[in-house]
């Protein structure tokens, strides 16, 4: 936070300020001071605010002309793309934002796992986000219901039949969900509801996740701590606020690509076909962002213990800041820590290609060492790192290893 | 329920005057600085009381909006389906949906029904005997939602014989009892009778 007390030039703008200090917290956000060294992999934080804003308008508007009922819904999405003007453009959009979405978390996410974001004492913004990805992913599967595609349907069984796992209230919870014997009309209405409301809820976090940013400040590439503000930060606009805008251009370059030449190839043809509670597809897979999870389910051979280890794979991430307990925050000066980094990038993305495939044979088995491997890292390589690995000195500050070439950190991003 | 769930209200609220005339009561009590000692203790169970009523209270509000979720009465109601199965031939499966279930009617061959009686049971991950599952043997009629996750199983499929889940790869034997695979249970027998010879109700 800057030190010194902002006041309003103008008579009416201290009025206004003394009374509701928003012009104070447009000053702090627009001299926020950020560490210089800040690379484009930062700039995911302000994609992917973006993203959530856009998929915020696009949902409120594809609402105007979508009908949340069994009998309805499929014609409605068809309705969208054939008769609402623009509406093909608007429900790509959002369909297609949503996996940007996910690829940009999942950058950001990677980013804070390189570069020790999550440790002290920046630990409530970890958990604040794995909070926000914990609920995109809510979210997500159940936008990915309301078209009422085959794909639709056999997900939402498909998920919700992961709560019958439970012992003795598992069948009355999934009749809960369910409102019925079955997914059926009721179980959309309240989906559609529900993926209504907890992007607001997701906004509300992102709020806190950027106040409890603004406590500590940004960390960055080298780590270490420095003074806020200082020679080793520039104020956040011009310098981060048109070098994220550069970012999101070609963020968004991307995600029209998608729209426009390819909108349906991260979605499945069999979403095509109106929800048929007699048939279910003979492969059904998730979104490709919930396939690591899917994996990880699918790789244990018993009910319950599938859906208590994916659960576990996601909250485990929750305790990391306490799991990880290596005094240097950057990768940049740690080496095994690094090749540790990309092997559980590697991991992840093997899982993911498991997810993808049926569970027999070899498939099966590398799905069940990738998830083996994928708790090892959080359980065994993490802590014991922090006390085993020989880590490489830390520069004095941002700018010495630039100035200075004789010092042995020339290896730094 | 709307009767029990308004006496239910009703007592909450007196309860919840009462405790307010209690805390008025130690209050002014408080105020005429007698019998410190006392009122304090009083007090103390006070507090206790209101936290207690008010978690009550709370519940009662958020029940019926909890409530609202579980299936509804219409939903309740469909509750029977009547079938015809005289035009199933043998070996042959028709799927007919029962409160938004796909349920299998199988007319089983000799070959299958023979199959189904002679494993051993010790074999199997949810010990059931075939005679147990049919009210005529020839007869199969179970829910066809695997007891994994929910999908629908393929017939004529599988390495039993019997039906292949696509989703997770669980496979049940011409009884419809999992045999391998990730499902827990065998498929469920839903309650059915047979009326005449040709007409089966389900329900």
């Amino acid at each position: 936070m800057s030190e010194e007390k902002y006041i309003p030039k103008s008579k009416l703008g201290q009025w206004f300020d003394s009374r509701l200090p928003l012009l104070s917290l447009a000053h702090h956000l627009r001299d926020y001071p950020t560490p210089k060294n800040l690379n484009y992999w930062w700039t995911f934080g302000a994609i992917l605010t973006f993203c959530l804003i856009a998929q915020i308008i696009t949902g409120i508007v594809l609402a105007m002309h979508y009908v949340a009922h069994a009998d309805l819904a499929f014609e409605s999405v068809e309705h969208i793309m054939r008769d609402v003007n623009y509406g093909w453009l608007i429900r790509y959009f959002h369909a297609n934002g949503s996996s940007m979405f996910f690829l940009a978390v999942y950058v950001h996410i990677f980013r804070g796992l390189y570069y020790g974001s999550y440790k002290s004492p920046r630990e409530m913004i970890w958990i604040i986000g794995m909070l926000i990805y914990i609920l995109m992913m809510a979210t997500a599967f159940m936008g990915y219901v309301l078209p009422w595609g085959q794909m639709s349907f056999w997900a939402a069984t498909v998920i919700t039949s992961l709560f019958s796992a439970i012992p003795i209230v598992g069948d009355s919870i999934v009749g809960w969900l369910w409102g019925g014997y079955a997914v059926g009309s009721p179980t959309l209405t309240r989906f559609y509801s529900l993926h209504y409301l907890l992007p607001f809820l997701i906004f509300a976090l992102v709020v806190l996740h950027i106040w409890a940013l603004h406590i500590p400040g940004n960390t960055n590439p080298v780590g270490i701590d420095i003074k806020q503000p200082s020679k080793d930060t520039v104020p956040f606009s011009p310098y981060v606020a048109v070098k994220d805008l550069y970012a999101l251009i070609i963020f968004l370059i991307i995600t029209a690509g998608f729209v426009f030449f390819a909108p349906n190839i991260l979605s499945h043809p069999d979403n095509y076909i109106k929800a048929n509670q007699m048939v279910t597809p003979t492969h059904i897979v998730p979104e490709w962002y919930l396939l690591p999870f899917y994996a990880i389910l699918r790789a244990v051979p018993d009910k319950l213990g599938g859906v208590v280890v994916m659960f576990a794979s996601l909250f485990i991430l929750m305790f990391l800041p306490w799991l990880d307990t290596s005094k240097v925050r950057s990768a940049v000066f740690r080496p095994l820590y690094k090749i540790f980094f990309w092997v559980l990038v590697i991991d992840v993305i093997v899982l993911g290609y498991m997810g993808a495939k049926p569970p027999e044979g070899l498939y099966l088995l590398i799905g069940r060492a990738a998830t083996i491997y994928y708790f090892a890292h959080f359980i065994l390589v993490m802590p014991i790192l922090g006390f085993k690995e020989k880590t490489t000195p830390l520069p004095i500050s941002i700018s010495d290893p630039v100035l200075d070439s004789d010092t042995k950190t020339t290896n730094y991003r | 329920m709307s009767i029990s769930y308004t006496i239910l209200v009703t007592i909450i609220a007196l309860l919840i005057l009462f405790l307010c005339l209690s805390w008025v009561f130690v209050s002014i009590k408080v105020a005429n600085k007698e019998q410190k000692e006392e009122t304090a203790e009083r007090r103390y169970f006070l507090y206790t009381a209101s936290y207690a009523l008010g978690a009550v209270a709370v519940g009662a509000a958020a029940w019926p909006l909890i409530d609202q979720m579980n299936p509804d009465a219409s939903v309740k109601a469909l509750a029977t389906t009547e079938v015809d199965i005289s035009s199933i031939g043998l070996g042959k499966t028709i799927t007919v949906l029962w409160r938004g279930k796909p349920i299998f009617i199988r007319r089983r061959t000799q070959e299958e029904i023979s199959e189904a009686q002679n494993v051993n049971l010790n074999e199997l991950k949810d010990p059931q005997k075939d005679e147990d599952r049919v009210k005529k043997s020839e007869w199969l009629v179970m829910t066809g939602v695997c007891t994994h996750l929910g999908c629908v199983p393929l017939g004529n499929k599988g390495d039993f014989g019997g039906w292949f889940c696509p989703c997770h790869g669980s496979h049940y034997d011409t009884s419809g009892r999992i045999r391998k695979g990730p499902a827990p249970t065998n498929l469920e027998i839903p309650k059915y009778e047979f009326v005449d010879n040709n007409t089966i109700k389900i329900g």
